[in-house]
């Protein structure tokens, strides 16, 4: 087990487009960390240049304080879970899981304690005489996952592995990956595309978008404090409201203005903060869960009220999704699946303001 | 509009006729007859051109010489007492083992060649080692007859020129025989590597990957991963050439015609000496049965070996 440290690291193709464009990140042992962004945004680069699949353009890259920048991936004590699995479709589940031991000469007793171990720990021993074919999807990542564990390596890596398996199984693997890292806790560096993925399995998230780190925090920091307008709005689902407003003297305090004439108070408390963008044009952003409807004797502090004519109401089960516009920007609010939400029809929605952010258009920071 | 037409044949039986006429139809509406009537152009074209051929050759190989009467497994008798046919028995064996092995390894060598060379120039490489397997094998043939002719050959020219001695090419057995090892395995080669350059194509990169992460040096990836990932093709491709080298006729008959002393005849080239040149039709056609025992016996086991491949991976 180890730590990884990433310095400067570069991406550069033939022609010179930059897949990842100079990133630094320190990866503390026994961490988990979920390195998440839209497709193209250099995160599987990032993971493959660790693995040493992807030569390095420049930077360094040290696994347990080596720097491994030369060094081939079957010399950087790794192990790899990838999205399709690359399972040996020629080999049985046990030779599969056998093999990096078998190729770095352990004894054979050794070799079958750990593959029983490890088909114990991922609940695959009655599998162990199939070949890949004869597996569902979930049995061929478990077996995938299972390759790895048995080498103990310094790091794993997971790229994408829960793409391929269908809804209901990715939620179960999800939880089925945490379990075994609270098992081994082997450092795991894991790359997807889902933030669900990425909130629920790391200890520090790191959002990417194109080729540069975004941010990097604990899930519940990047919820509720991202740093970039990006971020905001990656994080979450469904995705954050942004609103075009501008910032304006209210007496003592603070409002957004919002187009089409809603007024909505900033609470006292953020007043220092934004007090030095005061009529400027800015982002208002709240997310959908902190626009809810008006319940009756609704006396929430920071609240703000604000009407709105949903134009589509999307019923969840446990909730309501309501959707409305406001000078083209798509808002869309959570209510109680109670609330008699209807298209067409006037609906009142509560702000809670203690939960907005407002984001400078100009730098898309968030201030 | 058959249940017109049976109904205007048996007037007094309408009733029996279109009952009969449905279940006509019914079957002509089966898949499987349809199936049956789509392959019946192939059928009736491996009927005329392999089955009828094969069994009167059977037939053929049971006559006597002038073809008159029934001499049962006399004619193979005689085959297996001559030493000239063991002598014919061995070099096929041996020309097509030595030649299909040399095909297989040079073939695999060129396809991996091939494979890391980057996409753009590749295709001029693949177009131009396929050369050979282009040329009619008899044109070809008759340019390396050139080459190991001792009066001109080139080949000999260019010994002498590094200082070697002449070599007797096509006048003596060993030479003879490794000559036409050389020519088949040049003209197969390309097949192989095709075949062989395909297979690798078709192996997922990741596995290569995961073997690399695994700890696979590329030696031991190329036997742990590339091998038997590619283990069927390679069978086939052995087996088909193996069939096709084993009934090879164009190379020896051009380049040795046999010689010298019958020691370069394989199957294909001795039953046309025996059976066209020589008048010997039925024992001609024995000699050409010899091979089938042989070769059906490799392509089961190849084959059965295939299959079984094919349900565990694919």
């Amino acid at each position: 087990m180890a730590q990884v440290t990433l310095r400067r690291i570069v991406k550069e193709y033939e022609g010179g487009v930059q897949a990842v464009k100079g990133i630094d990140l320190d990866i503390a042992d026994h961490e988990f960390v979920v390195l998440v962004g839209p497709s193209g945004c250099g995160k599987s680069t990032t993971l493959r240049m660790i693995a040493g699949l992807e030569e390095i353009s420049a930077g360094d890259i040290a696994i347990g304080g080596a720097l491994v920048n030369d060094i081939p991936p079957r010399d950087r004590d790794i192990a790899m879970v990838f999205q399709n699995y690359a399972l040996y479709p020629h080999m049985t589940v046990y030779d599969n899981m056998a093999f990096g031991l078998m190729l770095r000469k352990f004894p054979k007793a050794e070799i079958d304690r750990r593959v029983k171990e490890a088909a114990r720990i991922l609940d695959i021993g009655m599998l162990l005489d199939r070949k890949p074919k004869a597996l569902s999807g979930g049995q061929r990542q478990r077996v995938a996952m299972g390759r790895a564990i048995v080498r103990d390596p310094k790091v794993f890596l997971f790229a994408e592995p829960l793409s391929n398996l269908d809804a209901k199984l990715r939620v179960q693997m999800r939880t089925e990956i945490k379990k075994v890292h609270q098992t081994v806790k082997t450092t795991t560096i894991y790359v997807t595309h889902d933030q669900v993925e990425a909130m629920t399995l790391a200890d520090r998230v790191v959002v990417m978008n194109h080729g540069v780190i975004e941010q990097v925090g604990p899930p519940q920091e990047l919820y509720h404090n991202p740093a970039t307008k990006f971020v905001a709005g990656f994080i979450g689902s469904p995705a954050m409201n942004f609103i075009p407003c501008r910032l304006e003297q209210s007496g003592s305090a603070l409002q957004v203005q919002l187009p089409g004439g809603a007024a909505l108070p900033v609470p006292q408390d953020r007043t220092a903060r934004y007090q030095a963008h005061l009529g400027r044009e800015l982002l208002f952003g709240i997310r959908p869960e902190h626009l809810t409807e008006v319940r009756p004797n609704d006396h929430r502090e920071n609240m703000a009220v604000l009407e709105a004519v949903p134009e589509v109401v999307e019923p969840m089960g446990m909730e309501t999704l309501a959707h409305f516009w406001i000078e083209g920007a798509e808002i869309c609010a959570r209510l109680d699946p109670a609330t008699p939400a209807a298209p067409g029809r006037k609906l009142p929605l509560a702000a809670d303001m203690a939960k907005m952010h407002l984001i400078d258009p100009k730098t898309n920071k968030v201030l | 509009m058959p249940s017109d037409a049976s109904a205007a044949l048996a007037p007094g039986r309408a009733p029996a006729s279109a009952a009969r006429s449905s279940s006509l139809r019914r079957f002509a509406r089966r898949r499987s007859t349809v199936a049956f009537l789509m392959t019946l152009p192939l059928i009736a074209v491996i009927g005329g051109l392999v089955a009828w051929p094969a069994s009167y050759a059977i037939y053929l190989a049971t006559l006597n010489r002038r073809m008159t009467a029934f001499i049962g497994l006399e004619n193979f008798d005689i085959l297996l007492e001559n030493e000239t046919f063991r002598g014919v028995i061995w070099q096929s064996c041996f020309f097509a083992i030595t030649a299909v092995l040399l095909k297989a390894l040079i073939g695999f060598w060129l396809a991996h060649m091939l494979h890391h060379i980057p996409s753009k120039g590749q295709r001029k490489w693949r177009g131009m080692l396929l050369v050979p397997w282009v040329i009619p094998p008899a044109l070809s043939t008759l340019g390396w007859w050139w080459m190991f002719e001792p009066s001109y050959s080139s080949i000999n020219w260019l010994l002498n020129a590094f200082g070697g001695p002449s070599i007797p090419w096509l006048g003596e057995p060993w030479w003879a025989r490794i000559s036409v090892i050389i020519v088949n395995v040049w003209y197969g080669a390309p097949f192989f590597m095709i075949m062989y350059l395909a297979a690798l194509k078709s192996v997922p990169d990741q596995l290569y990957e995961a073997a690399a992460i695994d700890g696979a040096t590329g030696w031991q990836g190329l036997v742990h991963v590339t091998l038997p990932m590619m283990r069927n093709i390679i069978s086939i491709t052995v087996l088909f050439s193996l069939i096709v080298t084993f009934a090879n006729y164009d190379i020896v008959r051009v380049l040795t015609n046999g010689g010298p002393r019958d020691l370069t005849h394989v199957f294909a080239s001795y039953a046309f000496q025996v059976g066209v040149l020589s008048g010997n039709i039925p024992r001609g056609a024995a000699v050409s049965l010899f091979m089938f025992p042989l070769l059906a016996v490799v392509a089961f086991f190849v084959l059965r070996g295939v299959n079984r491949r094919q349900k565990e991976m694919a």
